[in-house]
């Protein structure tokens, strides 16, 4: 009975989480309720996961109307393994917010913030599952909503200028994705992707379905911060509370990338995207222009989660630069980094967050000499700031390693030196921060910092840890990644 | 004339486009918060056009079954528009209790003004 019906659980757990927290208003029961859910999430997903690997694509008629006519949850092998990323990255990051949350928030708005996260856990988890498209909006707007709200409770006054921007913004790509849908469903009569990707064929080249094509790609691409559309991104990141900045930062990204290549690859089909649009070139450049242009922005950032939030905008470049080689390598490479970026940032991000706590700054300047003070906080900084670089025996190498060898299969070795040229850029902002925590004589602000409680440390360096055991094993993240890359180019829907 | 037949034939699509545009555009050239909001409203109802006007069926019915009729206009359009609806509305809660709030913090919502006494951080 529960087996037959995880994927509806894996949604609706938690919805209910978040209302119940609503109810309990306490901060600590809130946070218990959102502990309780975030660790149950990981074991559906992984029995899903299991199940998927065992008997292939599981189809889940939402109340028991038959697809294509109800809604339709559908889980195969690469949603499957989002899945489990978004839900393992909340179960790891739960037990550290609390702290965290305590902290940066007022007591009687913590309760808000869990249920504000729930919502969102379950918006993104909501678009992973689901195979109908208009339902994909929907669960688009319950996580985009939620996180607005978490953004706004940052005890900045900037962060609700961010999350202002973010919900315009927001907003304009969610009604760009309703436009493409709404353009699809007219041309094709039905809402399920499956089903949609078969009446498709034979249409695939007429106006109106290369417009929705456009508009479909402008509003994903304005959710996943692609390089043009990444306005919101580093305001948002920078004055959301610690917690709602690293899971966002880890997931939220993420899972946009995921619906983009839900759409081009099981939906058009790559032949319609690649050939009938230059796609390609469009994300080639925008990719380079985002590895380059936020690169070098964030070189000049004081704010070291500001300087953090371009580096995402730089490293959504290299996912998205594996759509646009478009070879299995490659996109084995794109898809292989978005894991790998989620285990980064989020290890980046929390390690910040404990600095915030200890010395209620992340201006570069206070940071300095910190490595006294909190040396195994900053060591867990120093190593994932490492992948970020993309240093061999870090995560980073690996991702970076198959999007070269992609590229070399192109023919287009001179993407190779672009690589490895915007690595340097990345090697000179991370470098800065690192230099100033290592071998800077102490600062004001981190004299009486020590290391933060064992509740947020061990989540940190668990995040981190796997930033270097992925970073040596491979078998697991880029062979499922090559599998869903191989399945992806295939087009079978 | 055919011509003619074939752009007043799509009437609703104008309508649909000319909201689209101008919700936008408010969107992009206004600086105070509200406005903004007003022009996001309306870049989403303009959706809504576009998913109901196609539903409708020359000569068709409301879809009830009934011997008497063999045409229905498609219902579907008008649930998913119900549903898009709701989201609209919690958006514009949402915004406008945003801007309330900086309203509160900044005392104005006026974008170059917060960005003008925003320059010191």
């Amino acid at each position: 009975m529960i087996a037959a019906n995880l994927p509806a659980l894996q949604v609706v757990l938690p919805l209910l989480g978040a209302v119940l927290c609503a109810f309990f208003r306490r901060g600590v029961w809130a946070w218990g309720v959102a502990l309780l859910v975030s660790l149950t999430m990981p074991l559906i997903a992984a029995g899903l996961l299991v199940q998927v690997l065992e008997s292939g694509t599981i189809s889940y008629a939402l109340g028991g109307w038959k697809p294509p006519y109800g809604i339709e949850y559908r889980i195969d092998v690469a949603n499957a393994f989002l899945l489990l990323l978004v839900s393992l990255i909340g179960a790891v990051m739960m037990p550290y917010a609390r702290r965290s949350v305590e902290k940066e928030i007022a007591p009687e708005r913590q309760a808000w913030f869990y249920t504000l996260y729930l919502l969102n856990l379950c918006g993104l988890l909501g678009i992973a599952i689901t195979g109908d498209a208009f339902n994909v909006f929907v669960f688009m707007e319950i996580s985009s909503l939620a996180s607005y709200g978490l953004i706004a409770l940052g005890r900045d006054r900037r962060a609700l200028l961010a999350a202002y921007q973010y919900l315009i913004m927001g907003t304009i790509g969610a009604t760009f994705y309703v436009i493409g849908v709404g353009l699809l469903y007219s041309m094709t009569g039905t809402l399920n992707m499956a089903d949609m990707a078969s009446r498709l064929a034979g249409i695939e080249n007429s106006r109106a379905v290369l417009t929705a094509l456009a508009f479909l790609t402008v509003g994903i691409s304005l959710k996943l911060a692609l390089f043009p559309l990444h306005v919101w991104l580093p305001n948002a990141y920078a004055y959301a509370p610690s917690m709602a900045t690293a899971f966002i930062a880890a997931t939220a990204t993420k899972v946009a990338v995921y619906l983009l290549l839900r759409y081009f690859f099981t939906v058009f089909g790559a032949a319609t995207v690649y050939t009938r649009l230059p796609v390609a070139e469009i994300f080639l450049l925008l990719s380079l222009a985002a590895m380059f242009g936020a690169s070098i922005v964030a070189l000049f950032q004081d704010n070291v989660k500001r300087m953090l939030a371009y580096s995402s905008v730089a490293q959504i470049g290299y996912i998205t630069l594996g759509i646009a080689i478009a070879n299995k390598t490659g996109l084995t490479g794109g898809i292989v980094h978005l894991f790998n970026h989620a285990l980064m940032k989020g290890a980046l991000f929390m390690a910040i967050g404990a600095v915030f706590y200890r010395i209620g700054s992340v201006r570069i300047d206070d940071l300095a000499g910190l490595g006294k003070r909190m040396p195994i906080t900053m060591g867990a900084f120093t190593l994932a700031g490492l992948s970020i670089i993309g240093a061999p025996g870090t995560v980073g190498f690996v991702s970076k390693w198959y999007l070269g060898l992609g590229a070399m299969e192109n023919g287009w070795w001179w993407l190779v030196f672009l690589l490895v040229a915007s690595s340097l850029i990345s090697v000179v902002y991370i470098g800065r921060v690192v230099e100033v925590i290592w071998f800077r004589p102490l600062s004001n602000a981190a004299k009486g910092a020590k290391e933060p409680p064992l509740s947020m440390l061990i989540p940190t360096l668990l995040l981190c840890a796997a930033t270097i055991y992925f970073g040596f094993d491979t078998t697991i993240t880029a062979g499922i990644a090559g599998r869903a890359a191989e399945w992806l180019l295939a087009g079978s829907g | 004339m055919d011509l003619l037949y074939q752009i007043v034939a799509h009437y609703n699509h104008w309508i649909t486009i000319f909201l689209m545009v101008s919700g936008l555009y408010i969107v992009v050239s206004r600086g105070n918060m509200v406005k903004k909001l007003v022009g996001l409203g309306l870049f989403q109802t303009s959706v809504y056009l576009l998913y109901l006007t196609p539903g409708k069926i020359l000569g068709g019915t409301p879809p009830v079954l009934s011997p008497d009729f063999s045409v229905y206009s498609n219902p579907l359009p008008h649930v998913l528009i119900l549903t898009a609806i709701v989201v609209g509305v919690a958006t514009l809660a949402l915004g406008l209790a945003l801007v309330v709030r900086i309203n509160e913090e900044f005392g104005t919502i006026e974008e170059d003004e917060i960005f003008a006494g925003d320059e010191d951080e």
